[in-house]
């Protein structure tokens, strides 16, 4: 039971856009497309779970048994980064389409700081395996549900008479503080 | 040898980091909900950003190009745990406000950014003022959505009281939306001048 409110938290209550401002950068850059705002949204999905699964591995495994805790940081990024080469070699083979379509984006998951984010967070709350991998699918599947809903929001307005001065990123932050008002109706709904 | 004065000022105005690159986005929207962990987040940024640029520049002839990504990101992790340790040991009280977002400078754009864009092609002093303008520009810019949303949401400006008790204080702007709201119309006014400038 728990376990499913993990998830639905990281969904709605703990949005990681909306509440917690973690990978604002590819909500901003990505969006402008629903079907490219979806492609990021699942290779988010599958690079945080593996992650944040292989995250608790290395620190678990490898760093508390070391006595090198410390070094966290820069073991998680280095681990991220290698796996979103992975992801990219993958999806270069298998779906050339939606490689297409993400392009230039794909290796910027490496910054996208939802990611380190949520190692950062699941070995700062100490949860376990189970916890932690949960919690990034439910903060990554917030992410994707976020990122998907901004970009239908940003086609529609693209075609609207907006105040010049608004023009590009200022309307694009406008709407997203109203999306991330509607998401405050959300909060205290789960205590975790 | 590139100017040091027009490097810096580069920074702070022409590319401004915040308005007119818009990267490294996360921090400038989550930790600006008062000035002075705004600053400190910019100033914690800062000297990462020089460190890394100087490190990097020095490092560009040895780093194979194929590896560089991994190369940079190594440094700047390197940089970023050293402050982290730093902060909390002589500033713990924004060490906690700042919290997560601490580790998290390793994924600022801005700082990969520069270290793609300038410190891997430019010796290290001008890599040096790059990464200060680039800072300071930053800084300032965190400072200024810090400030406004300080005022706007607790009536207070670097900590002291400024608005009468009985104002209303708009508490959203403390908050996750106000952020993205300040962010929106500071954005605005400058495409305003720049749109009356042209």
């Amino acid at each position: 039971m728990n376990l499913i409110l993990l998830i639905l938290a990281g969904v709605f209550v703990n949005n990681y856009v909306m509440s917690q401002f973690l990978g604002i950068c590819p909500f901003l850059g990505v969006s402008k497309k629903v079907d490219t705002a979806a492609g990021m949204g699942m290779a988010v999905i599958f690079v945080m779970s593996l992650a944040a699964a292989a995250a608790w591995l290395v620190y678990n495994l490898i760093l508390v048994p070391l006595n090198i805790v410390y070094l966290y940081n820069i073991a998680f990024i280095l681990l991220i980064a290698s796996l979103v080469q992975f992801v990219e070699m993958f999806l270069k083979k298998s779906a050339p389409a939606l490689y297409q379509a993400l392009g230039v984006f794909l290796p910027l998951i490496t910054t996208n700081c939802a990611v380190l984010g949520v190692a950062v967070t699941n070995m700062q709350k100490g949860y376990n395996f189970i916890e932690s991998v949960l919690n990034a699918v439910g903060g990554a599947a917030g992410f994707a549900l976020a990122i998907v809903l901004f970009a239908g929001i940003r086609e529609r307005i693209a075609d609207n008479d907006t105040p010049k001065a608004f023009d590009g990123f200022p309307m694009a932050l406008i709407t997203a503080g109203l999306m991330s008002i509607a998401f405050l109706g959300f909060s205290g709904l789960i205590k975790l | 040898m590139a100017n040091p004065v027009k490097l810096i000022k580069n920074g702070i105005i022409n590319e401004n980091p915040t308005f007119v690159q818009v990267i490294g986005m996360c921090p400038t929207l989550a930790v600006t909900s008062s000035a002075i962990n705004g600053i400190g987040m910019g100033l914690a940024a800062t000297a990462v950003l020089i460190c890394s640029n100087i490190f990097i520049s020095l490092l560009r002839k040895i780093i194979p190009d194929t590896v560089r990504i991994p190369c940079f990101i190594v440094v700047i992790a390197t940089f970023v745990t050293i402050i982290e340790f730093l902060l909390k040991a002589y500033v713990p009280s924004l060490y906690a406000s700042l919290g997560l977002f601490i580790p998290l400078i390793v994924v600022n754009c801005l700082i990969l950014a520069r270290a793609e864009a300038f410190a891997s092609k430019n010796g290290p002093v001008a890599a040096a003022f790059d990464g200060i303008g680039m800072g300071l520009g930053f800084t300032i810019a965190l400072g200024c959505i810090g400030l406004v949303r300080e005022f706007i949401g607790s009536g207070t400006l670097f900590n002291t009281t400024v608005l009468p008790e009985a104002f209303p204080r708009t508490l959203l702007f403390v908050m996750a939306p106000g952020a993205f709201f300040t962010l929106a119309c500071l954005m605005a006014l400058l495409n305003h001048f720049r749109n009356k400038k042209a």
